[in-house]
């Protein structure tokens, strides 16, 4: 990279974790929705019967 | 019996004026903050008055701008925890206008108390007087935007329970443009360089707040309260 | 003609737009930016002042776009919300917050990389740094006053509410390198007239800001699912979308 390595791949490295943090952060976020929505539903299930 | 508008302003402010002056301690602890912070400055990095000449204007500008946070948090809370603050809302002249009131009565006490405090802490910090008319000004128009970005702040957490933080937080950042300029003029004017055109943008900025921050401020305080 | 307006409107229906837009999204990003990436550290010349130090430009400049247009949707949503009532508002400008706020971030740190040897530092005080940098404040403090709110409903309105006020520094962090003398450079891209730069090293960025736009779709379909499922729990749409 003409000397400059030092400064150009981590520049790259931090983007992919930035994106990849993206990712994983919203697929958690949406598994724990779900789980939450399942609970709430099982309790409604709950104290309606 | 019909109140008209300015009437009712002149009530309001006057009402916040009485309710200050009531409690001279909470009117003083600004000032004294300011005062020790502007202090911890010069201590902290043991500058001899020429050098701290230099930073004077950031160091006061910082300090102005963390002592009228202090009292931002009361803006609304009292009122707003005894129900004074609906009953006002209610009273048919519009939240909109009461707002106006409070802030305004806000920025006379604590906005122009700073100001008028300021040639003396500018003085320890080693500005000559030739800068003070521009510091006041800046201040002046400086204060009383801060007043309504900080009144737009206190509408959003006055229903918060550790609002304090939070208020800083969200006002500061939308405060450092302010403190970019008011402090280049003062620092401007100790250079000798015309301070006209950073308070020229002073002047602007506070126009722009003082005609849009009091929609904001109702609409937080509705948001708050409703 | 206002039907897809109400549309928008409804639960369901944003929640499963979502779910099917997503893989779209995520899979037009992956090819965009692969291409970017691929063009823009092989393919294109070093340039004559910088050298492969440019480079750096593949991901600073898409992100801190990004960062402003992120936080343009997030007020866009909000206000939106605010105005007409719609709470899938509130549920797009929740999901834009962190993914925009990591971009701001970044733009940041690459931007500080890329100074230090084009510039001799890390950082400088001028007005498009400070400005993003405010920006990043601005994420956070609506971040944090979100969750502040007992009621989730009222943390949705007043975090709206802020960043509609926070919106007026976008036009300032854009503007800033025309207004200020500023160490920043001016704009290369989005100007009339031809840019500044050759083809060889406009393709990759282009291709660059197009995927991180699209990757930003992704991320926000994903999220806003999320978004809507926490703010619809008891619905009775629910009980049949979390199955699947």
């Amino acid at each position: 990279m003409g000397g400059y390595a030092g400064y150009v791949w981590p520049c790259f490295a931090f983007a992919c974790v930035v994106l990849a943090w993206n990712l994983w952060s919203a697929r958690r976020f949406h598994a724990a929705a779900r789980v939450r929505a399942g609970r709430a539903l099982a309790m409604a299930a709950g104290a309606e019967s | 019996m019909n109140v008209g508008t300015f009437e009712a302003f002149t009530l309001v402010v006057r009402r916040e004026l009485c309710l200050s002056f009531r409690r001279p301690d909470q009117l003083l602890q600004p000032l004294v903050f300011f005062l020790i912070v502007t202090t911890l400055f010069p201590l902290g990095l043991s500058l001899q008055l020429s050098l701290l000449r230099d930073m004077a204007p950031g160091v006061l500008w910082v300090a102005a701008l963390l002592s009228s946070l202090l009292s931002l948090d009361a803006l609304f809370k009292s009122d707003a925890d005894d129900g004074t603050l609906e009953q006002l809302a209610l009273s048919g002249q519009g939240l909109t206008l009461i707002v106006v009131a409070k802030t305004f009565a806000h920025w006379l006490v604590t906005g122009v108390a700073l100001v008028l405090v300021s040639p003396v802490v500018a003085t320890a910090l080693g500005i000559p007087g030739s800068a003070f008319a521009t510091m006041m000004l800046s201040l002046g128009l400086g204060t009383l935007t801060l007043s309504w970005l900080g009144a737009i702040g206190a509408g959003l957490t006055v229903g918060l329970r550790r609002g304090n933080v939070l208020l800083s937080l969200i006002v500061l950042p939308l405060a450092m443009p302010l403190l970019i300029f008011g402090a280049g003029a003062t620092d401007r004017a100790l250079s000798g360089v015309s301070p006209l055109g950073a308070l020229y943008f002073l002047a602007a900025l506070c126009v722009f707040t003082c005609t849009l921050a009091p929609f904001a401020a109702t609409a937080a305080l509705r948001i708050s309260l409703e | 003609m206002w039907t897809w307006f109400y549309k928008l409107a409804s639960p369901p229906y944003v929640y499963g737009a979502a779910a099917a837009l997503a893989p779209w999204f995520l899979g037009l990003a992956v090819l965009t930016i692969g291409y970017g990436l691929v063009a823009g550290l092989v393919f294109a010349p070093p340039d004559y002042q910088q050298g492969d130090a440019f480079r750096i430009i593949y991901v600073h400049a898409p992100s801190a776009w990004m960062s402003l247009f992120s936080y343009t949707s997030m007020a866009i949503a909000g206000a939106i919300a605010l105005i007409w009532r719609i709470k899938m508002g509130h549920a797009v400008a929740a999901a834009s917050a962190p993914i925009g706020a990591s971009f701001t971030l970044l733009a940041l740190v690459t931007g500080s990389l890329w100074g230090r040897p084009m510039w001799g530092t890390y950082w400088a005080w001028d007005p498009r740094l400070t400005s993003e940098l405010i920006l990043l404040f601005l994420y956070v403090g609506v971040m944090s006053l979100r969750p502040a709110f007992e009621d989730p409903a009222r943390g949705d309105r007043a975090a709206a509410l802020l960043g509609i006020v926070g919106a007026v520094n976008v036009p300032i962090i854009h503007y800033s390198v025309q207004w200020w003398n500023s160490l920043h450079q001016g704009a290369t891209v989005a100007k009339l007239g031809k840019p500044s730069m050759p083809g060889s090293m406009l393709l990759p960025l282009l291709s660059m800001l197009v995927g991180f736009m699209l990757f930003y779709g992704a991320v926000l379909c994903m999220r806003v699912q999320g978004e809507v499922l926490n703010r619809e729990r008891q619905a009775k749409w629910v009980r049949e979308a979390i199955k699947s």
